[in-house]
């Protein structure tokens, strides 16, 4: 009984006319909770009406609370014939369930309908006592905080991060109940939309229990989805990163005694059972699975991709795919509780982080992306209780990317994330992440004692240490071109780094970044079941090549070497497969300079055709000069000799240590097919290679004065000025039936992105200078000719004058962005140093390696269990180099601290503190700031009020007086919007951030005069406190922040 | 290819200015793109026609589903930041218009409103005084015509003055206080829709051909003056006392104070109390006016214009001549014996105080009352 739920309602405004006679309304409110409602008086006759009504009180479980929204409608009452449902009002109260976020859900919501839209406006108050509860076998997680933010969120310090969390829960879609076909589209709509909110307040729930199990208190990086498997049902599933966070109360925290570890925390790692990523709701391990269900049960896996450094290949030959390839079969048995080499992988099913930003020092090396897709045939979920299928499905998917990870030397996948595309009864699930090694300190039990030789320590992998290749350079899983690292010269790296993170802070980056988009269509034959998913799983494999090889190129052609916040979604179809890939292109200093694209015809006799040949060259050379310009890549001169003649000793210490491993002599013969080359040949041998090439130059860069990225900020941008404009377009076209090959198609959807953003920037332009900042592309195919795509992302304007003087310093550059996060959230205080690397157990990794090649007989699994191993060796074996680059690190390190003390001062969280009161709570009224990104530039998060996760259907049977697709569209994503806000305000917030609209779903028959629309939003609502209202500068902030840089500057030297 | 649907909804409202003025000139998309193509923007942006055609489509829709709202409720606040052109949507919930009436009016003022509520003069000066209601729509069309201004935009126009008419009809207290917190209208926009809302409700005629030569701005002037002096609300509202709570309405003019004007009859019935006012006036003003002695020879008839006017407006009739008889009476026989306004306005001056000096005369303060009123209508008037 451990929760008191209160509700008042006190007033409405703009009510709807619902008597025609008296131009009026008779207005009273039904508040239902799980079962209990109750009623207030009918206010006759106003538009707007004061109920003033007392406390309704719930007595409920907190189990309920964390499940149930409240439910207010709005009725008019009619004395004569049945009320009239004016609308409602879905509020999560979620929010109210941990101490440190809001206390009171009270203002203005705007009353909802799913046919006619908003009516009208109701104020509410809604309060909850929780009482403690002590049982342990509770089925609550209340307290537990969610965030969508894909970052340690800014007014927290991690403690630990625990890792990955997942959960789904399957019901069946009430829109194909047997019941719809005699109830109204709005009973049927309401029953969907209350569904949905009570699933994703169990899934939360459930997820909750999971990391409270693990001994963390929050879900970072939280991000839930709805599947619409229309027959099948709906599934509800989310992922998130479970850690313990501590909300930072004063900087003086930062300075703890060096003390023994509480009890607590050395119990922690010994407690946690062995299968904290696992469910643990479903107890029932026998399979209800029949013959027939197995059949239906189809499903494809799909060879898959690792995208990291392939840049050096000649694509236009043959083989090229398959080189890069790596088949690998779904069920690799890799997974060995126990005799893992990596205490991490031991505690963890999946070392998986839905994170994409970090805190320093937690990212020791990236290896490159690794995806995942599967082809699933969609049956009846039969008992939502036991949505087994789904699970071991995802399962599956997981598995297979954690064994890409590992093949690249990696026990860790950072920037993860799952999605689906569904047409008719296939489904694709995809998976995607960047494999990485982390620091293990920062996953186990994080001590808070801030010893100074930790932070000595943490130094070790900054700037360049990402880069870094995790993998043994002499046995690598896939042919890359290594050179040694342009910024240490110590440490090997690839010539490309592709990752679905965002550019880690402390990274040096030359000039500006881009969006870089590949895009691709492939026809595909009507099939039925079976044969339709296994057309789409052959045709996988050559798109993920295709877009792989079209982001090379644009990369290359935008003169850089590295790709963040990589996004690729396959979108499928009834004829038809979409592919489109966003990344942030950026020429990272550590990378080499990448070589130009030199084009090679198949005949060379032909005169014509060479001079062709030579124009193109000549163009494409032209637009990598023009576009270094533009990105104002100039990367210093770095004399030969440095870069040619790599130390031999290295080389020769690893080749010792990797002598066990069988496969070398491939992987060296691999790496000379392409060792010296420079440039990236491309083959122009048919039509379709020339046609790639046009496609490539037919990419217009954006308007002057704009730029424009998928990650989080812009690399070479900084001094953000603090106008922010959010916003989403939707565009749909229809293909004329007529011209359905692969070019055309290909061209209309390249013209349809590029003319999407050309009318961005058009619209945008009063904004100039500025920045389109996590531009997030969804491409889905409603119907036969129809494509889709949705774009939302946030317009940032910034002071050109100071983005000039800073891009020439990028060490000032990435401090100033570490100062709005304000830089001390993020430092972590880490165990002794010592402790690090011998913490991988060397010994158990024979044994694991022996185990792996007798549990499955696949080549490849092996050879990626034997680049783990060796590679760990020879990480070990530089030991002393490390130690090495650590001295060099301290000394840029001491540079940075002082520059600290400038840029972090006006920010400093204890300023904001000494105030007496915060100035938000009395001169923000207004204005509700919604943005995709985790910060607001110019501004300070102070507070984290709750995750926003929002679930709308509109429909409407006069689509021609509603000004027709388009007007019905935009009003209801204003509406959309205006709820959002209206939520978050009552929530005493100020904005929305990690704001993600990810789901839009829309359907037409114009024919009918109808449509209906799906819109799923979710962030975070938080209070934000513009900087120039904390510029009452007391002086106490830069001395404390002084004294603790002057330490560690004391230590390093 | 074709585009089903291209839409572009942001969290704040971007709204073009140019693009919105063609709107409220009632241009069609097409219109507005080809107006657009002239101004050079594709050139200045680099931008494509197509792209054009997309952005003014999707600022059309906009607009039209603002006013769709601005329709369903006049207690709209927009915020907008005084730097660009935002308009925030209505349904934020934050601001409470109800609970701080004052807020508005504090708030920079708000482009997109204020525009939507904009006239034009011309369009204003067919109107003016004429009965807003439906059947004068009709003639919408002609004015149309006659103006030059597009249908569409009479109709936005015609239709916000019926809005407004028709909210603050039945409102207590000051007409433009009432305008002004009900529809969010500068201080200026406020003024002169309570001036087209004071002449639609008194029907003054102003359509006459010899009243052609008056703009819309001297009929205001008149009829703020009128407003805060000749109204039922003008008699409680003494300085010291502005919080009265009066019953009664800006709009109408003092019933009670029309009946009294008759009793100022007597200054031109009388024939001494006639000759007595004139020659005061002649002794004040001789040596001191250009046209002296034209004022000497005409003082009778323009009296007996000034104060017959004020014993007729007991007739709704003749209330509605109020203007054409200013005119006729006054302006035109000093315009035809060609009066500099500074001699106007000696004369008036002149006029209006003497009757004080008349010792059978006891309607002083009616006399102010009406005088000095009048006074300030005429030399308004009083220009070619």
């Amino acid at each position: 009984m451990p929760g008191k739920l209160k509700v008042k309602i006190v007033a409405g405004r703009h009510l709807p006319v619902m008597d025609r006679a008296s131009d009026l309304t008779d207005a009273f409110v039904e508040v239902k909770f799980g079962n209990t409602t109750f009623k207030t008086d009918v206010y006759l006759k106003s538009l707007n009406p004061q109920w003033n009504s007392e406390w309704f009180k719930f007595e409920v479980d907190d189990e309920d609370l964390q499940d149930e929204p409240l439910q207010i409608t709005v009725l008019d009452h009619d004395t004569y014939s049945a009320n009239d449902a004016i609308g409602k009002v879905y509020i999560d109260i979620d929010p109210l369930l941990y101490s440190e976020a809001a206390t009171v859900i009270s203002g203005w919501f705007p009353i909802y309908d799913t046919i006619h839209g908003i009516r009208g406006e109701i104020n509410v108050v809604v309060k909850v006592d929780l009482f403690n509860d002590l049982n342990r076998f509770r089925q609550s997680s209340c307290g537990v905080k969610f965030f969508c933010t894909t970052s340690i969120p800014k007014c927290y310090r991690a403690v630990i991060i625990h890792g990955f969390v997942e959960e789904l829960v399957v019901n069946e879609d009430p829109e194909y109940q047997w019941i719809d076909r005699i109830r109204t589209p709005r009973a049927s709509n309401e029953a969907r939309q209350r569904l949905i909110s009570l699933m994703s307040g169990e899934l939360q729930r459930k997820i909750g229990l999971k990391v409270l199990e693990m001994r963390g208190n929050a879900v970072v990086g939280y991000l839930q989805c709805f599947d619409l498997e229309g027959e099948s049902g709906l599934v509800v599933r989310a992922i998130g990163t479970a850690c313990t966070l501590d909300k930072l109360s004063s900087p003086a925290a930062f300075l703890p005694a060096c003390n023994s570890p509480s009890k607590e925390m050395k119990e922690s790692p010994l407690v946690h059972p062995p299968s904290h990523g696992c469910r643990s709701t479903h107890n029932s391990p026998i399979h209800t699975a029949t013959g027939s269900r197995l059949t239906q049960n189809f499903s494809v896996s799909v060879p898959t991709l690792i995208y990291t450094g392939m840049g050096s290949g000649s694509a236009g030959k043959e083989g090229g795919p398959f080189k890069a390839l790596l088949r690998q079969q779904t069920q690799s048995a890799l997974e060995q509780r126990g005799g893992s080499p990596h205490r991490f992988c031991r505690r963890r099913e999946f070392p998986f982080f839905t994170l994409t930003a970090f805190p320093p020092g937690f990212l020791v090396h990236v290896g490159g992306v690794v995806s995942a897709r599967s082809v699933k045939l969609l049956d009846r979920i039969h008992n939502p209780d036991e949505p087994e299928t789904r699970d071991a499905w995802w399962a599956e998917i997981r598995q297979e990317i954690k064994s890409h990870a590992k093949a690249l030397g990696c026990h860790a996948v950072v920037g993860y994330s799952e999605s689906t595309s569904i047409c008719e009864e296939v489904c694709i699930l995809s998976a995607s992440g960047t494999a990485a090694v982390l620091n293990p300190r920062f996953l186990q039990d994080g001590t808070v004692e801030g010893c100074l030789e930790q932070r000595l320590e943490e130094n070790l992998p900054t700037r360049c240490g990402f880069c870094h290749i995790p993998y043994d350079e002499l046995n690598m899983p896939f042919p890359a071109h290594l050179t040694y690292c342009y910024n240490c010269r110590k440490q090997k790296v690839p010539d490309v780094l592709f990752t679905t993170i965002d550019l880690p802070t402390d990274a040096t980056v030359i000039g500006k970044g881009c969006l870089i988009q590949a895009r691709l269509c492939r026809l595909k034959k009507k099939a039925q079941a079976e044969a339709n998913a296994t057309a789409i799983s052959n045709l996988l494999p050559f798109m993920e090549y295709e877009v792989h090889t079209q982001l090379m190129n644009k990369l290359k052609l935008k003169g850089m070497n590295a790709l963040f916040g990589l996004r690729i979604q396959i979108t499928v179809g009834e004829n038809m497969l979409m592919g489109l890939a966003s990344a942030t292109g950026v020429y990272l200093a550590a990378l080499p300079t990448p070589g130009g694209i030199q084009i090679a015809g198949k005949t060379p006799n032909d005169g014509s055709y060479e001079q062709h040949i030579s124009h193109m060259q000549k163009k494409i050379n032209d637009t990598i000069a023009k576009n270094k310009e533009l990105y104002e890549i100039n990367p210093p001169e770095i004399s030969e000799e440095i870069i040619g003649s790599p130390i031999p000793e290295p080389r020769q210490r690893s080749r010792l240590l990797r002598s066990q491993s069988e496969s070398s002599d491939e992987v060296t013969e691999l790496d000379l097919s392409h060792g010296k080359k420079d440039a990236f040949v491309l083959e122009i041998d048919d039509t379709d290679a020339m046609e790639d090439v046009h496609s490539l130059l037919t990419d217009v860069p954006p308007p002057s004065g704009f730029y424009s990225c998928n990650t989080e900020i812009m690399p070479g941008i900084n001094n953000w000025t603090s106008e922010i404009q959010m916003f989403t377009s939707v565009r749909v076209i229809r293909l004329s039936s007529l011209n359905l090959t692969n070019q055309a198609l290909n061209k209309n959807f390249n013209d349809l992105c590029e003319n999407l953003l050309k009318s961005l920037y058009f619209k945008l332009r009063s904004m100039i200078p500025c920045c389109l900042c996590h531009v997030n592309f969804t491409v889905s195919l409603p119907e036969d000719e129809l494509i889709q795509v949705t774009v939302t992302a946030v317009a940032i304007t910034f002071d050109k004058n100071q983005a000039l003087q800073t891009t020439k310093t990028p060490v000032e550059k990435s401090l100033q962005r570490a100062s709005t996060d304000n830089e001390e959230l993020l430092q972590f205080p880490l165990e002794l140093c010592s402790d690090s690397l011998p913490s991988h157990p060397f010994p158990p990794a024979k044994e694991h390696l022996e185990s792996a090649s007798s549990n499955s007989g696949i080549p490849a699994a092996q050879r990626a269990t034997s680049v783990d191993y060796s590679s760990f060796a020879d990480r070990c074996s530089s030991w002393i180099e490390l130690i090495k680059l650590k001295a060099q690190t301290i000394r840029r390190g001491s540079i940075k601290t002082t520059v600290t003390v400038e840029k972090a001062s006006p920010v400093g969280d204890g300023n904001f503190r000494n105030r007496s009161a915060p100035p938000c709570a009395n001169s923000t009224v207004g204005v509700v700031k919604m943005t995709p990104l985790s910060f607001i530039p110019g501004a300070k998060i102070t507070k984290y009020l709750g995750i926003i996760n929002m679930f709308f259907i509109r429909e409407t049977t006069s689509l021609r007086e509603e000004g027709g697709v388009s007007g019905f569209l935009h009003a209801f994503i204003a509406e959309v919007f205006a709820m959002v806000r209206a939520h978050v305000a009552a929530l005493g917030g100020n904005a929305v951030v990690s704001y993600i609209m990810k789901q839009c779903v829309f359907m037409e028959n114009p024919n009918k005069n109808q449509a209906q629309c799906l819109i799923n939003v979710s962030g975070d609502a938080v209070v934000f406190v513009r900087e120039s209202d904390l510029e009452v500068v007391s002086s106490q902030q830069p001395t404390t922040n002084c004294q603790s840089s002057c330490t560690e500057g004391e230590v390093t030297t | 290819m074709t585009s089903e649907l291209d839409i572009f909804v942001g969290n704040t409202t971007l709204i073009d200015e140019d693009v919105y003025r063609l709107w409220l000139d009632g241009y069609s998309v097409t219109d507005a793109v080809a107006l657009r193509v002239r101004s050079g923007i594709l050139e200045q942006t680099g931008a494509t026609a197509a792209v054009l055609q997309s952005d003014t489509m999707d600022h059309y829709r906009t607009f039209h589903m603002l006013e769709r709202l601005l329709h369903l409720l006049h207690q709209l606040i927009f915020q907008i930041p005084p730097s660009r052109l935002t308009v925030y949507p209505f349904w934020m919930g934050l601001t409470q218009p109800s609970e701080s009436p004052a807020r508005p009016r504090q708030t920079p003022f708000p482009l997109f409103y204020g525009g939507y509520y904009a006239f034009d003069e011309a369009f204003v000066r067919e109107v003016l005084g004429k009965k807003l209601s439906k059947g004068t729509k009709k003639d919408l069309d002609d004015i149309s015509t006659k103006t030059g201004i597009t249908l569409k935009s009479c109709r936005r126009q015609f239709d916000n003055f019926k809005r407004v008419f028709k909210v603050v009809e039945e409102m207590r207290g000051s007409l433009v206080d009432n305008i002004q917190q009900h529809f969010l209208l500068s201080d200026r926009l406020a003024r002169d829709y309570a001036a087209i809302v004071f002449f639609a409700n008194n029907r003054f005629e102003t359509g006459k051909k010899k009243l052609q030569y008056l703009s819309f701005g001297d009929f205001a002037f008149c009829a703020e003056l009128m407003i805060q002096n000749w109204t039922l609300g003008a008699v409680g509202e003494a300085p010291t006392d502005p919080d009265s709570q009066m019953d009664d309405m800006d709009m109408d003019l003092d019933k009670e104070f029309l009946q009294d004007l008759k009793e100022l009859k007597v200054l031109v019935a009388d024939k001494d109390l006639l000759d007595l006012h004139k020659s005061l006036v002649c002794t004040a003003l001789r040596g001191k006016l250009g046209v002296f002695s034209e004022m000497e020879a005409n003082f009778k008839n323009l009296s007996r214009g000034l104060v017959n006017v004020a014993a007729k407006l007991t007739h709704n009739k003749d209330v509605r001549d109020l203007f054409v008889d200013l005119v006729e009476k006054f302006v035109e026989p000093c315009r035809s014996d060609h009066w500099p306004l500074s001699d106007v306005r000696f004369f008036l001056n002149q006029y209006s105080a003497s009757v004080h000096s008349l010792d059978g005369f006891r309607h002083q303060a009616l006399w102010d009352r009406y005088m000095g009123t009048l006074r300030g209508c005429l030399l308004r008037l009083y220009h070619d």
